[in-house]
């Protein structure tokens, strides 16, 4: 089992992801992933996807990254992480490679959710051992805040405009974190940067799964979502106090709340509206008009049935 | 050694087998399939030091092949047709990354509509991709080839990623007596494998795939342009060198009876092969003729085969695939070799054997005697019904 980290000792570890990278001001990616990389003292090995994250660490002859890094296409870094980890399973087998590495795959919700999913469910399947981070800011923002399968109801993108007939994406996003826990894999969960201590526990078990592990994070997008750069860890906790994005986890078949999720749960906090989240984010400007207040109502409803099913899954 | 019979994709797994590279990534396809299962035999009775990962995709299958090849681990796969395709993205990812993955390419028509028998259209999609291609023409060469393409690919000069392509069904599923080599040989042929960087060194931790602007991306390309440059050497000393531990002498361009000939047909492949038997049937009637078979696509070997073609009073080239609105692929190249030749040969293309077709015998000597007598069009399609 892990054991929570002070910040005081967090901060002595050697920094993995380190500045000069080129993300906008206010990005979640890059809060989390240097927080994630700092739940392990093992030496790690990470594999990227194309977006965002990707472009901006690696602008050539620059690179933000102090472990070794790979990056190959937008779909396959699954695939390709599977690769080195069959690498490693050789080398050490071999006797060529003596040190305990863990393997970590970084993708956008695109890369995760939508055109990278095969090459995910095929690598858990097979059991490779890493730990898979999506950084959900739910769209394509990379190529300028396109719609994905991760994309909330009722957000626009440009490529789903709030138009005087459409308001937006149609669609609910897909539960890829349920898709992926279908795979029953040792560890899977749902995290936020607002709640360190949690996302680094999560990390931690990650890397220590295993076999595959996979963490869903919320990433606020001040681009992508028309927020102050200032207000994203603020953001990325409303979309927890409101339910949009309880925290969880699945560990070897037992699913469990945990931070605020888990204290809304036991009636310690409150569950805010999620008029609260809609009204904090320019994507979903356009749902306060009385024509499209529907919408709303929709998201809601949704929320909480899809909470109560949570609650039920965790057996509270 | 004994000779002994086996199929031309056997032949390849009992390559890899000797080879034990420390991973294979793959997915099966028609033709192709043979190999990884054969291959899946040994890695089950414990033969091999090999990770053996039966991918979800062929795309799959070439981007682990990445991930493998950057961490340090000779890396081999296989595919076929569609799956070739399918890995279209990621086949100039791993040149540009410099990777020296080996790939057998059991060459077959690409759908639609979908069939699974011979011909050169996967390959010849995959020509731009900065991949070596060598073409292979029978059960003994798919093997040789088979391990000759580590020695290349892994060349310090090169790095270069490399495919080794033997006819669908015709050499892939046909049983011909070929001969092996003792496994201390093949081990020693190929040697350890090297590297200047790997992924897996924690110690100096190195950035794979960066993002390159205007500013760095054209001398990036222009590095492998340059290192294509080194193939020919490269490619000729192994087969020097190879030739030393088997006794079969390869080289990048094979002529047959050609000394004193008016006329040759260029093929690839199997149909090399063929042309042999029809050129001593036209030489036993008289007829100056030869044949030439290509061992290397990519790099073309333009000024070598211009050498070898010029004088010639005709020469056909036989294409197994074609690049619908212009030629056969092979054509255009060996014509721009032969501009600046000083006696150009007359020139005609015939596409042929798409989708498994079979060449006939008389439909070669009819291209014989087309050259002979000048008859034909510019490019001209062999065996099908108009
Ligand atoms: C095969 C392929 N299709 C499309 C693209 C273009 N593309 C690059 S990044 C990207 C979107 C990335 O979105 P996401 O994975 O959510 O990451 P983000 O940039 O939002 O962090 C797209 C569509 C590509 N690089 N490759
Ligand atoms: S567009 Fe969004 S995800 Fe991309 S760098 Fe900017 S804030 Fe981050
Ligand atoms: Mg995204």
């Amino acid at each position: 089992m892990s054991t929570v980290t002070s910040l005081k000792v967090l901060s002595e570890r050697e920094d993995r992801y380190v500045e000069g990278h080129r993300l906008c001001a206010g990005c979640a990616e890059p809060i989390i992933a240097r927080q994630i990389l700092m739940a392990t003292e093992k030496p790690v090995v990470v594999s990227n996807a194309t977006g965002c994250f990707e472009v901006s660490s690696s602008i050539y002859p620059f690179t933000s990254w102090n472990v070794p890094w790979i990056h190959s296409a937008f779909e396959n870094a699954a695939a390709t992480i599977s690769g080195v980890e069959a690498a490693y399973l050789s080398l050490k087998r071999q006797g060529k490679i003596t040190e305990d590495i863990r393997f970590i795959t970084f993708g956008g919700d695109g890369a995760t959710y939508d055109i990278g999913f095969q090459a995910i469910s095929g690598a858990i399947e097979r059991g490779h051992r890493f730990m898979y981070v999506c950084l959900n800011n739910e769209a394509y923002m990379n190529t300028g805040i396109q719609r994905s399968g991760a994309t909330s109801r009722g957000a626009q993108t440009t490529t789903c405009p709030a138009g005087t007939c459409i308001p937006g994406k149609r669609e609910f996003p897909k539960d890829l974190t349920k898709i992926i826990i279908a795979h029953d894999l040792p560890y899977a969960a749902q995290a936020s940067p607002h709640n360190y201590k949690d996302m680094i526990e999560k990390s931690a078990k990650g890397f220590e799964a295993n076999g595959p592990a996979f963490l869903n994070v919320i990433s606020p997008c001040p681009r992508g979502w028309r927020h102050d750069s200032a207000k994203t860890i603020e953001i990325a906790k409303l979309a927890v106090e409101t339910c949009v994005w309880p925290l969880y986890e699945f560990e070897r078949g037992e699913w469990r709340l945990t931070g605020e999720s888990l204290r809304i749960a036991e009636g310690s906090r409150q569950k805010l509206p999620v008029s609260d989240w809609l009204k904090s984010q320019g994507r979903f400007g356009h749902l306060t008009k009385e024509k499209w207040k529907f919408v709303a109502d929709e998201i809601q409803a949704n929320v909480d049935s899809k909470w109560q099913e949570l609650l039920r899954l965790c057996k509270h | 050694m004994e000779k002994v019979a086996m199929n031309g994709d056997q032949v390849i797994a009992l390559a890899w087998k000797q080879i034990d590279p420390d991973v294979v990534a793959a997915y099966p396809i028609t033709p192709q399939t043979i190999i990884v299962e054969a291959f899946s035999e040994y890695v089950a009775d414990g033969l091999v030091n090999t990770e053996y990962v039966c991918a979800e995709s062929e795309h799959s299958a070439m981007s682990m092949c990445i991930g493998a090849s950057a961490s340090g681990a000779r890396t081999a796969t296989a595919t076929a047709s569609a799956g070739l395709a399918f890995m279209w993205e990621m086949l100039y990812i791993a040149s540009g990354m410099r990777l020296p993955i080996v790939m057998a390419v059991a060459n077959r028509a690409l759908s639609g509509p979908i069939n699974i028998h011979c011909d050169h259209s996967d390959a010849m999609g995959a020509r731009d991709s900065g991949w070596i291609q060598i073409f292979g023409e029978n059960v003994q060469e798919a093997y040789d080839n088979s391990i000759m393409a580590f020695r290349i690919a892994e060349h310090m000069d090169l790095r270069l990623p490399t495919m080794t392509c033997l006819d669908g069904f015709i050499v892939t599923h046909s049983l011909e007596r070929f001969e092996p080599l003792p496994d201390e040989v093949v081990k020693k042929f190929v040697g350890p494998f090297k590297y200047k960087r790997s992924l897996l060194d924690v110690k100096n931790p190195t950035t794979f795939g960066p993002f390159d602007w205007t500013d760095f991306y054209f001398e990036h390309k222009y590095q492998q342009v340059d290192a294509m440059r080194h193939v020919i050497p490269v490619m000729e000393q192994v087969q020097d060198d190879f030739a030393k531990v088997s006794g079969r002498r390869y080289n990048i361009i094979e002529p047959y009876r050609l000394d004193d000939a008016d006329y040759a047909v260029v093929a690839m492949g199997s149909t090399a092969g063929t042309l042999k038997d029809i050129v001593d049937e036209l030489r036993a009637e008289g007829k100056k003729v030869g044949s030439i078979k290509l061992r290397l696509f990519r790099p073309f070997p333009a000024q070598e085969l211009a050498k070898i073609l010029q004088g010639l009073k005709g020469v056909a080239i036989l294409d197994r695939a074609v690049s619908i609105g212009a030629s056969g692929p092979l054509f255009p190249e060996v014509r721009s070799a032969l501009y600046d030749a000083k006696d150009r040969p007359k020139l005609k293309n015939y596409i042929y054997g798409l989708g498994g077709r079979d060449i006939k015998p008389e439909e070669l000597k009819h291209v014989y005697k087309q050259l002979i007598y000048n008859e034909g069009e510019l490019v001209n399609f062999l065996g099908v019904r108009a």
